[in-house]
C-alpha cells in the first residue's frame, strides 16, 4: 500500500512540477477524443432520429410507387415519371389476405386561402383507412369518414402547420370554409403534429380521393383505370411484410398484363427495408465521421510519444539517481509507462466532458440532434489509455536502458 | 568486505579500446575508512563505480561482502544499491524539484520501502532537522551534501562510497560534511571509501590508496 502512494506521488510530482507541458501533452489527447464524442454522438443522434422518424410512419406500412424498379439494359423509367397505378388496383390489393388497409394516394400541390391569409400546399386525396395506415389522428375536430370519401364530399383534414398558417393567433379552424384552388372545402379536422421530415403531414392537407377527381382532372389509364400517385397498405404483421409484397407483385404484375421477362412498372418498398437501408448508411458515416476523429487521437497520441521522449531526455540525470539508489530496470520503465498512461487517461476524461458540452451545444444551436452513447465514452477513454501506454512504451524503455553512470554525467 | 582480485576496465572507444583499469587487488576490511586519491584520468572514479556496482569490471573477480558479485544481472546488481550501497556525490545528486525530506525518502523507495520517521531521523543526524521541508534550491551546497548523505544513511547501508564529496564545496562546509562521516564512522563503524584529491581530506582516513595510470602506486596506513 505504502509503496504504492510512494509510486503515485513520484508520478504526481513529475506531472505537476510541468504542469504547462503536461497539459500541451494531453490536449492532442483532449481534442482527440473530444472530437471522437461529438462526432460520434452526432451520427448515432441521427440514426435515432430518423428510425423515430421512421417508426412514426408505422413499421408495417409498404409503399407502391409507379416507376420501373431497378433493372439492367434498356429503357429504365424514373419513380413516379410514368402514371401506371390505378384506384382499381388498390381495390384488389385489398382483397389479398393478411393485408390490413389499403389506401391509394393523389397529390397536387394547390394554393389554399382562408380570409386574407393564403399558402400553398400539397393537397393528398385519400380515403378513409389512409390515416390508419399512416398513424396520422386528429388534434381538434374528426377526420372524414368513409361515407364522406364515398360521395366525394368537399372536406379536408389540415397539417398542423397549415393549419397555424391559415389560422393564425389559436383561430378555431374546424367548421370553416377554405379556398382550395378553385374550390371551397369545409376543414373537419387537423391532424396531430408528427415532426417527421419524410414528405411531412404536417405541411399537406387530406380530402376524399374521390372529390379530388371531381374537382382536379383525372387521367385515365388506356384500360380506363383511374390513375393514382401512390398506393400505401398495412400489413396485419410485420412478418408478413415479404409475403404481401410477393402476393402484390404477382397481382400487379398480372393486372398490368406484363409478360414473364418485362419489367414491373411499380416499385415496393416496405418502411422497415428504408430505415435497414438508412441505418446501414448513417451506420458507415458514423463510422467514416469516427475514423476521422480518431486519426486526430492518433496524432495526439504521437505527441505523446515526442513530449515523453523529450522528458526522458530531460530527466536523464534523474534517472541515473534514481538507477544509483536500487531502481532497476522496470522500476524506470513502469514509472514513465504510467505517467504517459496517467496523462492520456486524463486527457480522455477531460475530452469526454468536452466532447459531451460541444455535443449538447451542438444539438442546442444546431440542426443535428445528437446521442453521447456510454460505449462511445467507455472506448474513448479505454483508447486514450491504450495510447498512453503503446505511445509510452518506446520511451519509457529508453529511459529504463539507460547506463547509470552515462546518466549521472549527464547535464 | 570489499575483495578485488585483479580487476580490470576496458571501454571501447571506437577502433581502439581503452584500459583504464590494469588489474587492481584491493581488500577494505569491514569499518575501514579509506581514500583513494590519484590525478586525473587515473581510474579513481571507475574504481568507485565498480565497487559500487554501477558498473561491471572487463574481467577479474569483486567479492562484496564474500559474495561475488562481478557477474551479476543488472537487476541483481540494482538490488544490491539499493540495499547496500549509500553514495554521495560531488555534485550531490539530488532531484531539485523535491524537498530534502522527500530527497531523503527517495533513498528508501527502491531500498524497502519508505519510512518519513527514519528519513526526519537521518535528516536531525545531520544536523538539518529545521529545513526538511526546503528544496535544494533553498539550501547552500554544504546543506545539500549533508541532504545526500541523510539520504544514504537512511537505509542503514553496509558500504559507503564517496566520490569527491568535498569538491564542489568551500573549505569550511567541505571539513563540516568530512566531520559528519567521520562521526558516523566512530559512532557506527560504517565503511566509507572516499575519492579525493584533497590530502588534507584523505588524512581523516585509516588507509591511503594511491593510483596512477590504472595500476597501484602505493598504499600507506596512517
Amino acid at each position: 500500500m505504502k509503496k504504492w502512494t510512494n509510486f503515485f506521488s513520484t508520478i504526481w510530482i513529475g506531472l505537476i512540477t510541468h504542469k504547462l507541458r503536461s497539459f500541451l501533452t494531453i490536449l492532442g489527447v483532449v481534442i482527440g477524443v473530444a472530437s471522437v464524442i461529438t462526432l460520434m454522438s452526432i451520427g448515432k443522434g441521427s440514426e435515432q432520429q430518423i428510425l423515430n422518424n421512421i417508426q412514426s410512419l408505422g413499421s408495417n406500412l409498404i409503399t407502391i410507387r409507379p416507376g420501373a424498379s431497378i433493372g439492367f439494359g434498356g429503357i429504365r423509367g424514373g419513380f413516379g415519371g410514368t402514371r401506371t397505378l390505378t384506384t382499381e388496383d388498390a381495390d384488389a390489393i385489398a382483397q389479398l389476405p393478411d393485408v390490413t388497409a389499403v389506401s391509394p394516394t393523389n397529390s397536387s400541390s394547390l394554393q389554399l386561402i382562408v380570409g386574407n391569409q393564403n399558402t400553398n400546399a400539397q393537397v393528398n386525396g385519400v380515403n378513409a383507412e389512409y390515416f390508419g395506415i399512416n398513424n396520422l389522428t386528429v388534434a381538434s375536430g374528426v377526420l372524414f369518414s368513409d361515407t364522406e370519401y364515398q360521395s366525394g364530399a368537399e372536406v379536408a383534414v389540415l397539417g398542423s402547420n397549415v393549419a397555424t398558417t391559415l389560422f393564425p393567433n389559436n383561430a378555431n379552424p374546424i367548421g370553416q370554409q377554405m379556398r382550395m384552388g378553385m374550390n371551397i372545402v369545409q376543414v373537419t379536422g387537423v391532424l396531430q403534429s408528427k415532426g417527421a421530415s419524410f414528405g411531412s403531414a404536417d405541411d399537406a392537407i387530406f380530402i376524399p380521393l374521390t372529390t379530388m377527381e371531381q374537382t382536379v382532372a383525372v387521367q385515365r389509364t388506356a384500360q380506363g383505370g383511374h390513375v393514382t400517385g401512390s398506393i400505401s397498405l398495412t400489413v396485419s404483421d410485420s412478418s408478413q411484410t415479404q409475403n404481401v409484397i410477393d402476393a402484390v407483385t404477382n397481382l400487379l404484375r398480372n393486372r398490368h398484363l406484363l409478360s414473364a421477362s418485362a419489367a414491373s412498372d411499380f416499385n415496393i418498398q416496405s418502411v422497415e427495408e428504408i430505415a435497414a437501408t438508412l441505418t446501414q448508411t448513417i451506420g458507415t458515416l458514423t463510422l467514416l465521421l469516427g475514423a476521422i476523429a480518431a486519426i486526430s487521437l492518433l496524432v495526439g497520441g504521437i505527441g505523446v510519444m515526442n513530449i515523453m521522449l523529450v522528458s526522458v531526455l530531460e530527466r536523464t540525470r534523474e534517472i541515473g539517481i534514481r538507477k544509483a539508489l536500487g531502481a532497476r530496470q522496470r522500476d524506470i520503465w513502469s514509472q514513465f509507462l504510467f505517467e504517459a498512461s496517467l496523462l492520456t487517461f486524463a486527457g480522455g476524461i477531460i475530452g469526454v466532458f468536452v466532447g459531451w458540452a460541444v455535443s449538447y451545444i451542438v444539438s442546442k444551436v444546431g440542426t443535428f440532434h445528437t446521442l453521447v452513447t456510454a460505449d462511445v465514452v467507455f472506448l474513448a477513454v479505454g483508447v486514450s489509455i491504450a495510447i498512453g501506454i503503446f505511445f509510452g512504451f518506446y520511451p519509457a524503455w529508453n529511459a529504463s536502458r539507460l547506463n547509470p553512470i552515462e546518466a549521472l554525467r549527464s547535464e | 568486505m570489499i575483495k578485488f582480485e585483479n580487476i580490470t576496465k576496458v571501454y571501447p572507444m571506437g577502433k581502439r579500446e581503452l584500459t583504464v583499469l590494469k588489474g587492481i587487488n584491493i581488500d577494505i576490511k569491514k569499518g575501514e575508512l579509506v581514500a583513494i586519491m590519484g590525478p586525473s584520468g587515473s581510474g579513481k572514479s571507475t574504481l568507485l563505480n565498480l565497487m559500487g556496482c554501477l558498473d561491471k569490471p572487463t574481467s577479474g573477480s569483486y567479492l562484496l561482502d564474500d559474495r561475488e558479485v562481478s557477474h551479476l544481472s543488472d537487476g541483481e546488481l540494482a538490488n544490491i544499491r539499493g540495499k547496500e550501497i549509500g553514495f554521495i556525490f560531488q555534485t550531490f545528486n539530488l532531484l531539485s524539484r523535491l524537498t530534502a525530506l522527500a530527497n531523503v525518502e527517495l533513498g528508501m523507495t527502491y531500498a524497502g520501502g519508505v519510512d518519513r520517521k527514519k528519513a526526519i531521523e537521518a535528516l536531525t543526524k545531520v544536523g538539518l532537522s529545521e529545513r526538511i521541508h526546503h528544496r535544494p534550491i533553498e539550501l547552500s551546497g554544504g546543506e545539500q551534501q549533508r541532504v545526500a548523505i541523510a539520504r544514504a544513511i537512511v537505509k542503514n547501508p553496509s558500504l559507503f562510497l564517496a566520490d569527491e564529496p568535498t569538491g564542489q564545496l568551500d573549505s569550511h562546509s567541505g571539513e563540516e560534511v568530512i566531520s559528519i562521516l567521520t562521526s558516523l564512522h566512530a559512532e557506527h563503524g560504517i565503511t566509507l571509501v572516499l575519492v579525493t584529491h584533497d590530502i588534507n581530506i584523505a588524512k581523516h582516513c585509516q588507509r591511503i590508496i594511491q593510483l596512477k595510470d590504472g595500476e597501484i602506486l602505493r598504499e600507506e596506513t596512517l
